[in-house]
């Protein structure tokens, strides 16, 4: 829609920008951001705007405003993945996604915030501090908030984001942008999706490139993108979705970007329902929600199957294995010498090293780094390492067997529970919380399959739970078709920011509960 | 099992980071207790998963310079450079022994 309003007129790039970084700067409060490019994103403007007034915009994208979560290259912009060892640090070059979206005449707002090194699910590990749910200064949330007494700080009772792409999903949720990259590694951009009531893809390992995004898992890492609708969600898979060169594990099979169709049977399809994802610890809200939503797919005449997965508990011991041992290997670059952080001890290249990373390394960081070289000893090797990988195969293997007879999409809860109140989350360390938070979405990352968080309703404390869909490799059309339908069927509300009223503007208002396509 | 110190300072000494304080030991015992979970699943006859694209071509391109000569551009986020090397400190030199090193582990 804002797409549109651009191209009549009714609104310039220049504007839409303008108000997008006054938004941001009024709810700087949520620390969502950690560099606004505030000139080079009026520049990208200007130039979107000339570009309109000749009547040649470059696509859809062109002038639509657009964040970047922190861990993705960006030419001539600090990037630092929340860490102190890459403080400093200016990428000399832009990720491919990043370039992808310029090249489209996107307007860069900034980087957002993020756990540090996308270690964590709540956004709240990084060195920047973290990252405040929108939704906690939501009419909504305060209503259901029981009142406190005047002495209590109002202050406390803010609730995490989820992580680790928290940042690029608060930014989308604020409306300070129409869209977000994320990362996801294990439910890193599906988590803070939920949380804070956006849509959240994770689209097949494979599809779209990883060339610039500073990695944390080779095998399971990919782009993640955060958006207000699933159609939205759409164009910009359009956008980036496609071979690149510059990464080897991108297929080589042409991607069609494709428009979404408006599904109205659904009586073709079949949905599946895996127990396992009754997890230990799945609230009752979630639950109930998770099979009024099955209902409604079976009321719409589709065929809900109840189906198996039955090595999903393993998924998260396999994950924590693989990841601390990629990430061993991933973060041995960090050595001070090249970019970054360096430490000032002098006396050998090891102490170097060894001083720049322990100065450099939160705790997170520093933990994985040891337990992956653990599992990686030679004497660790095949008990540890080997048998995750086998165990891998069988999760994978899981998900065929289910997709082999007759499935067509997995629809599972994307998170336990409502976000929860900060000072409840840090009670817990980073793995703990890790283990419990990615169960339900770290799967879909061992698989490669794609999977999308959609927002659904609002828990009884006025927060959002989404829904996860799971499809089938490269089936991104499907699954965001289905995706799309649900997302219809629940109509779920939008958040009412009291500070955001004060900018209130004919047009803006309009846009601002509307998406850019 | 506990871990040995020297366990402990044989990793320290792979990774080049630190524990830090008992916390961080804490941290590397409850990772492995939780990975040991993965003895439960029977996992006879089945090949270790590498990538989820494994029936896939790897892409090779051909052996061509595309692109480069960006050295001024590398360069500029190091710290320490001359002309155009890095500089580093001395190396040869192995990372000290516990005994020698401003550690956690050396109070154990």
């Amino acid at each position: 829609q804002v797409s549109a309003a651009l191209k009549e007129g009714r609104v310039t790039p220049t504007e839409l920008c303008q108000r997008c970084l006054a938004l941001i700067k009024s709810t700087k409060f949520l620390n969502a951001y950690i560099t606004v490019t505030e000139e080079t994103a009026l520049k990208l403007a200007e130039e979107s705007e000339e570009r309109y007034k000749r009547g040649q915009p470059l696509g859809i994208l062109d002038g639509i405003p657009i964040a970047v979560k922190d861990n993705f290259n960006t030419a001539g912009i600090e990037t630092t993945c929340a860490s102190k060892m890459l403080r400093g640090y200016i990428s000399p070059y832009n990720a491919t996604v990043v370039q992808k979206i310029l090249d489209q005449g996107a307007v860069l707002l900034g980087k957002t915030n993020l756990d540090e090194f996308a270690m964590g699910s709540g956004s709240t590990d990084g060195v920047f501090g973290p990252v405040r749910n929108p939704w906690s200064y939501s009419k909504q949330y305060k209503e259901k908030s029981v009142p406190k007494s005047h002495s209590e700080d109002k202050e406390s009772d803010w609730v995490i984001t989820g992580g680790s792409s928290g940042g690029s999903a608060a930014a989308v949720s604020s409306f300070t942008c129409f869209a977000a990259l994320g990362s996801d590694t294990g439910g890193s951009t599906r988590n803070p999706a939920a949380h804070c009531g956006v849509v959240g893809l994770k689209p097949t390992y494979g599809l779209i490139s990883r060339h610039g995004l500073i990695p944390l898992v080779n095998s399971m890492d990919v782009p993640g993108i955060l958006t207000r609708c699933v159609d939205d969600a759409a164009v910009l898979l359009g956008s980036l979705a496609g071979h690149d060169p510059k990464d080897s594990t991108t297929i080589q099979d042409d991607f069609k970007p494709f428009e979404l169709p408006n599904l109205t049977d659904v009586s073709k399809l079949s949905i599946g329902i895996p127990k396992e994802y009754n997890a230990p610890g799945l609230s009752s809200e979630v639950l109930a929600l998770w099979s009024k939503a099955a209902d409604l797919f079976k009321n719409a005449g589709a065929k809900v199957v109840e189906v198996s997965l039955p090595h999903t508990r393993y998924s998260i011991v396999c994950y924590h294995v693989l990841c601390t041992a990629e990430v061993a290997s991933n973060m041995a670059r960090f050595d001070g010498l090249e970019y970054g952080h360096r430490s000032d001890v002098k006396d050998s290249t090891e102490s170097m090293y060894a001083a720049t990373r322990r100065e450099g390394f939160n705790d997170v960081v520093r933990g994985r780094i040891l337990s992956g070289n653990y599992f990686l000893l030679k004497q660790n090797y095949e008990k540890y390492f080997v048998k995750a990988q086998k165990v891998r195969r069988l999760i994978a293997n899981d998900f065929m067997k289910v997709f082999r007879s007759g499935v067509d999409i997995l629809l599972t809860p994307t998170t336990l529970s409502d976000a929860a109140p900060y000072t409840e989350f840090i009670q817990e360390d980073n793995r703990t919380r890790s283990a419990q938070d990615d169960i339900l979405t770290q799967a879909a990352n061992m698989a490669g399959l794609p999977a999308i968080n959609v927002p659904t309703a609002l828990s009884e404390r006025g927060l959002p739970v989404g829904l996860q869909f799971i499809g089938r490799s490269f089936q991104e059309k499907q699954l965001l078709t289905v995706a799309k339908w649900f997302e219809k069927q629940v109509q779920f509300p939008v958040i009412q920011l009291e500070e955001v009223k004060r900018h209130d503007n004919g047009v803006f208002q309009h846009q601002k509960s509307a998406s850019f396509s | 099992q506990k871990l040995s110190v020297e366990m402990l300072d044989h990793l320290e000494r792979l990774a080049l980071v630190d524990f830090r304080d008992s916390e961080g030991v804490e941290r590397l015992q409850k990772a492995i207790q939780f990975a040991d979970q993965l003895h439960e699943v029977n996992t006879d006859g089945v090949e270790p998963m590498d990538s989820v694209l494994e029936d896939r071509c790897l892409y090779l391109r051909e052996d061509d310079v595309t692109e480069g000569n960006c050295a001024k551009e590398l360069l500029e986020n190091a710290r320490e450079t001359v002309e155009e090397y890095f500089v580093a400190p001395p190396g040869n030199i192995p990372l000290e022994k516990l005994e020698g090193r401003k550690t956690y582990l050396q109070g154990s």
